[in-house]
């Protein structure tokens, strides 16, 4: 199994994201820089959180058009399994490869707190078999409100797009909706962070879980190891 | 020695005369001028007076405090071959360094930015914290944590309000973005600090002893480059006279204040560490913070004992047409002189490259002692370096012991028929301590900032110190680390304040389960010149050194701002401590939140017995007077030791230490954890003249635990043995109330509405309507 974390200049949660996978699973993992055209051998995308080119424009808006970006497209279009955290979620929607949007907390402010979510049914990997009914990850954005319009929002339920939802919407996202993935079912973005629940010193170690979940698409054996 | 007149400088405004107001306009005196003429041989440029006012300007010279600050102990007594040794002592470079072991070392150190916070709240509050991540990384360390210290006036006005929201933002802006994690801070609201706020912010880095940089230019003929953002006029005019008589009309109304780009910032971060891993590339490296490319030259030259000469023509700048006086002087933010070894200029800049940043070869290492800067192939200046830095003047300053004093110190209760308290006024006297913004729950400040990236956070935010986990390679350690100063105390009794901002810290520490290693500094006052304020800079810096030198506790750095005034005086004096301290064992880390029912609750130290300088006597009887609280060292050292032993013991489940408002918001404090507990105790049986000062006066020394019943008897009878007071005071309870029991009756409070008051009162002070 082969994770690669990319880089953008501004990703900062990028070693959060390594040490998840490489500290917390035991997974060979590496960083792929952002002026790279080639991903090289990859079983699992991340992108991680941050404030990828200073998140000048909007969100991620940049980071779309990194050399890197082509790749991730192909190695999506060809089924490849990738997770966007908190910045990187914003960037999988830049890039067309999650539906929807994030703007600004509904309190103008940036929050950094942990949350209590609850999973929803989404697919074979994510789900409340895999994860349980209930989660706790903490959240550090100023852009984490999700915006999709009616028909969007309409698919994402019917589809069963939708990851979690917060217990306490900490940021006014329509739905309470803290994390989805594309219909396809191999692109995950969230605003949580699973990256930051994975020490034994963390308010949770849910972070695992939903390393775990998402790699279970692919190899579902590494549910077996954890139980 | 005659020098030479400089030729005509290429911009025709810099070539107007000296005249005696130029100078004033500089902020020097004429017999500072005469000085400046004796160092050069002669008349100065206007550049050259330029880079004299800012580097002899308080900021960058200390030449008010460099005697004071003479007296803090700078090496560690206690330390080993393998721990606690000073690596680089204060004053010798951007940040000190101590040893924690295996080869490791942390870089750290808190700098003021009061001044452009007051103006400009967001940007001011932002750079600050810009500022002191540069003070750290150009040490060679990895940025890994930021801490702030915030005083603001009384939280009942639009103006603090605006202060206060502006300034979080400016911090969260920066810190978040550049991904270093605040995980601990102090802030007060006081009257004194109304106009004009107080912003110190901390950065604490990581690094192995082979990667310590220093800002020395050495090696004749290596190459000065100048990497990071390009350089505009912002930030002229803070330190010398109005740009507005330099330049066109058009930039006449630029703000003073610099504008920070965190993004850049943690590119030049990145691509710095990244240069510096190359073996042997990087000779000397400074930031450029206050007087910009001119503190960067002529510093690292000083140190160097070599000169520097550069062309300004190289530099990256923002705008057109600068000149060399505004280039010199620019403060723009996120820039770095970097000096490598020759031969190997490829390298640096293939780093820079690849980071997208600029990295200019702007100049060489003589062999002169020189700071020589040409524009257009101009001579534009020609200083030696140590006249700039090492032999700027020197001030011993007036002191005079202010009059208030005398009234303050004599103050009462008995004396000045101040009624004790009935059960009714304790009752309503609690919540309303709680409520207070200096007191109550801090939240809607910290969970602004990211206080989790990096994924080491182990305490979060909102107990007595905070708890980071460092990786070290393939290891591990943990440090806790707080900041204190009561600025009231401070204001009552100058040394006695500065002693308790000190033990406060360390007793916080002690808390955390950590053992205190080193501190950092920051030194905010008013106008030394006024000599009243001078005695309160005196007395305070005379009592931190004291109780560093007791504790062995080395200060490794930090920063003086004075002139801390609004035009209703100057602000309380206040001698921000940060100390960082050093956790043996992970299960050694303590919170300050009560775990569970049935936990004993015991109060070492002994019953609170004094009034002066309390959040009580202020809030509730409107008066800002008495002694500060008595300090014992001897003791506080006892109770510290003490403490730390019985949380080594394993019989310690939580500590809190009593501070503002006294034993019951400490105890009330202990209760507002995740779990909804109660508590009920018995202080009747205590020795104690006053109930008001027994509930909630602020006796220094006296710290609450919370231990399993099992333990308690143990945990006591180690206390009775090292002479450390101990009461058992009762139990933590799985019901809604907290119970006291006085020698004047029962008090009873319901948990929910006491932790109502703390948790809602900045919630509702800064809620914006119509927002979710």
């Amino acid at each position: 199994m082969n994770i690669a974390v990319l880089q953008f200049p501004g990703s900062n949660c990028d070693q959060d994201a390594f040490h998840l996978f490489a500290t917390g699973l035991g997974l060979p993992t590496r960083f792929v820089w952002h002026k790279e055209t080639r991903l090289g051998e990859a079983d699992l995308v991340v992108v991680p959180g941050g404030f990828s080119y200073g998140d000048y424009l909007r969100c991620g808006a940049i980071a779309r058009f990194s050399p890197v970006m082509g790749a991730v497209r192909d190695f999506a279009a060809k089924g490849g399994v990738i997770l966007g955290i908190c910045n990187g979620f914003q960037i999988l929607c830049e890039a067309g490869l999650l539906p929807g949007a994030l703007i600004r907390n509904s309190s103008l402010e940036y929050r950094c707190v942990s949350c209590d979510l609850a999973v929803e049914d989404a697919g074979p990997a994510f789900n409340t078999r895999t994860l349980g009914r209930r989660i706790r990850l903490p959240i550090g954005h100023g852009e984490g409100n999700f915006r999709i319009d009616d028909a969007g929002k309409e698919r994402l339920e019917v589809n069963r797009q939708i990851l979690l939802r917060y217990l306490d919407n900490p940021n006014g996202s329509m739905g309470s909706i803290a994390g989805i993935r594309n219909e396809e079912g191999n692109v995950f973005g969230m605003m949580p962070h699973p990256d930051r629940a994975f020490e034994r010193f963390h308010p949770s170690q849910d972070g695992l879980a939903v390393a775990r979940a998402v790699l279970s698409l692919r190899f579902p054996e590494i549910l077996k190891k954890s139980a | 020695m005659n020098r030479a007149a400089l030729p005509p400088n290429p911009d025709p405004l810099l070539n107007q005369p000296i005249t005696p107001e130029l100078v004033k306009k500089h902020g020097l005196l004429p017999d500072e001028y005469e000085r400046v003429k004796g160092h050069l041989g002669g008349e100065p440029t206007l550049t050259e007076l330029g880079i004299f006012s800012v580097m002899w300007s308080e900021h960058c010279s200390y030449k008010n405090t460099r005697p004071l600050l003479k007296g803090f102990p700078t090496e560690k007594k206690g330390a080993t071959a393998n721990f606690g040794r000073v690596l680089v002592k204060a004053g010798e470079e951007n940040a000190g360094i101590i040893d924690v072991g295996d080869g490791w070392a942390i870089a750290f150190k808190i700098e003021s930015h009061n001044h452009p916070s007051a103006i400009e709240p967001f940007e001011g509050a932002a750079t600050g914290v810009g500022g002191i991540i540069r003070d750290i990384f150009t040490m060679g360390a990895r940025p890994v944590l930021l801490t702030n210290s915030l005083r603001f006036g009384e939280l009942d006005s639009p103006a603090t309000k605006r202060l206060l929201r502006g300034v979080v933002a400016g911090i969260a802006h920066y810190g978040n973005c550049v991904g270093v994690p605040t995980v601990a801070g102090d802030v007060y609201f006081d009257r004194s600090y109304e106009g004009n706020p107080l912003v110190n912010a901390l950065c604490l880095g990581t690094l192995r002893h082979d990667q310590i940089r220093r800002g020395k230019a050495t090696g004749l003929g290596n190459p000065v480059y100048y990497v990071g953002a390009a350089t505009g006029r912002d930030g002229l005019g803070g330190a010398a006279f109005a740009s507005k008589e330099l330049s066109a009309e058009s930039s006449s109304d630029r703000p003073a204040v610099q504008k920070g780009d965190p993004f850049m910032e943690k590119l030049l971060i990145e691509a710095c560490l990244e240069m510096m891993a190359v073996p042997g590339l990087v000779v000397g490296i400074q930031d450029m913070g206050a007087a910009g490319l001119t503190c960067s030259t002529c510093e690292t030259a000083s140190r160097g004992g070599a000169g520097i000469e550069i062309e300004l023509d190289r530099v990256p700048q923002r705008e057109a047409g600068m000149n060399s006086y505004e280039i010199m002087l620019s403060e723009s933010q996120e820039r770095m002189l970097v000096i490598v070894q020759k031969g190997r200029e490829r390298e640096i800049e293939e780093v820079f490259a690849k980071w997208d940043l600029h990295a200019a070869h702007v100049g060489t290492v003589t062999d002169t002692g020189r700071m020589v800067v040409r524009q257009h192939g101009v001579l534009v200046a020609d200083i030696p370096a140590p006249a700039l830095t090492d032999d700027a003047p020197v001030y011993r300053r007036e002191a005079r012991r202010p009059a208030y004093l005398d009234q303050t110190s004599r103050w009462t209760p008995e004396g000045s028929g101040l009624a004790d308290l009935d059960l009714a006024g304790a009752r309503a006297a609690l919540p309303r301590l709680l409520g207070h913004p200096t007191i109550a729950s801090k939240k809607w400040i910290y969970r602004q900032y990211d206080h989790m990236v990096q994924h080491g956070t182990v305490v979060l935010p909102g107990s007595d110190a905070g708890v980071v986990r460092l990786r070290l390679g393939d290891s591990e350690k943990f440090i806790a680390i707080s900041n204190d100063c009561n600025g009231r105390y401070c204001y009552l009794n100058p040394r006695r304040g500065a002693l308790i901002a000190m033990v406060e810290c360390l007793r916080n520490l002690v808390c955390a389960g950590a053992t205190p290693l080193a501190m950092t500094d920051n030194l905010n006052f008013g106008n030394p010149y006024k000599p009243e304020n001078f005695y309160q800079l005196k007395e305070c810096v005379e009592g931190l050194a004291e109780a560093c030198r007791f504790f062995d506790v080395p200060v490794v750095g930090g920063n003086v701002s004075l002139y801390n005034e609004s035009p209703e005086g100057a602000i309380d004096p206040t001698p921000t401590v940060s100390i960082v301290g050093f956790i043996e064992k992970e299960a050694h880390i303590t919170r300050q939140h009560a775990g569970a029912a049935g936990e004993a609750l015991l109060l070492l130290g002994g019953a609170p017995d004094e009034l002066g300088g309390s959040q009580f006597l202020g809030l509730v009887h409107g008066l800002k007077t008495g002694d500060a609280p008595r300090v014992d060292l001897a003791a506080e050292k006892r109770l510290q030791d003490l403490l730390l032993s019985q949380i080594r013991a394993g019989r310690v489940r939580a500590a809190h230490d009593l501070s503002e408002g006294g034993l019951l918001v400490a105890l009330s404090e202990m209760l507002f954890g995740d779990r909804a507990l109660g508590a009920e105790v018995d202080v009747a049986g205590l020795a104690a003249p006053r109930l008001d000062a027994l509930l909630f006066g602020e006796s220094q020394g006296r710290v609450l635990v919370a231990a399993r019943q099992a333990d308690a008897g143990a945990l006591a009878d180690a206390a009775r043995a090292a002479g450390v007071p101990v009461d058992m005071l009762g139990a933590v309870t799985d019901g809604t109330v907290l119970s006291v029991a006085t020698a004047k009756g029962a008090l009873e409070w319901p948990v929910s509405g006491l932790r109502m008051a703390w948790e809602a009162s900045i919630e509702v002070a800064m809620k914006r309507p119509g927002l979710a």
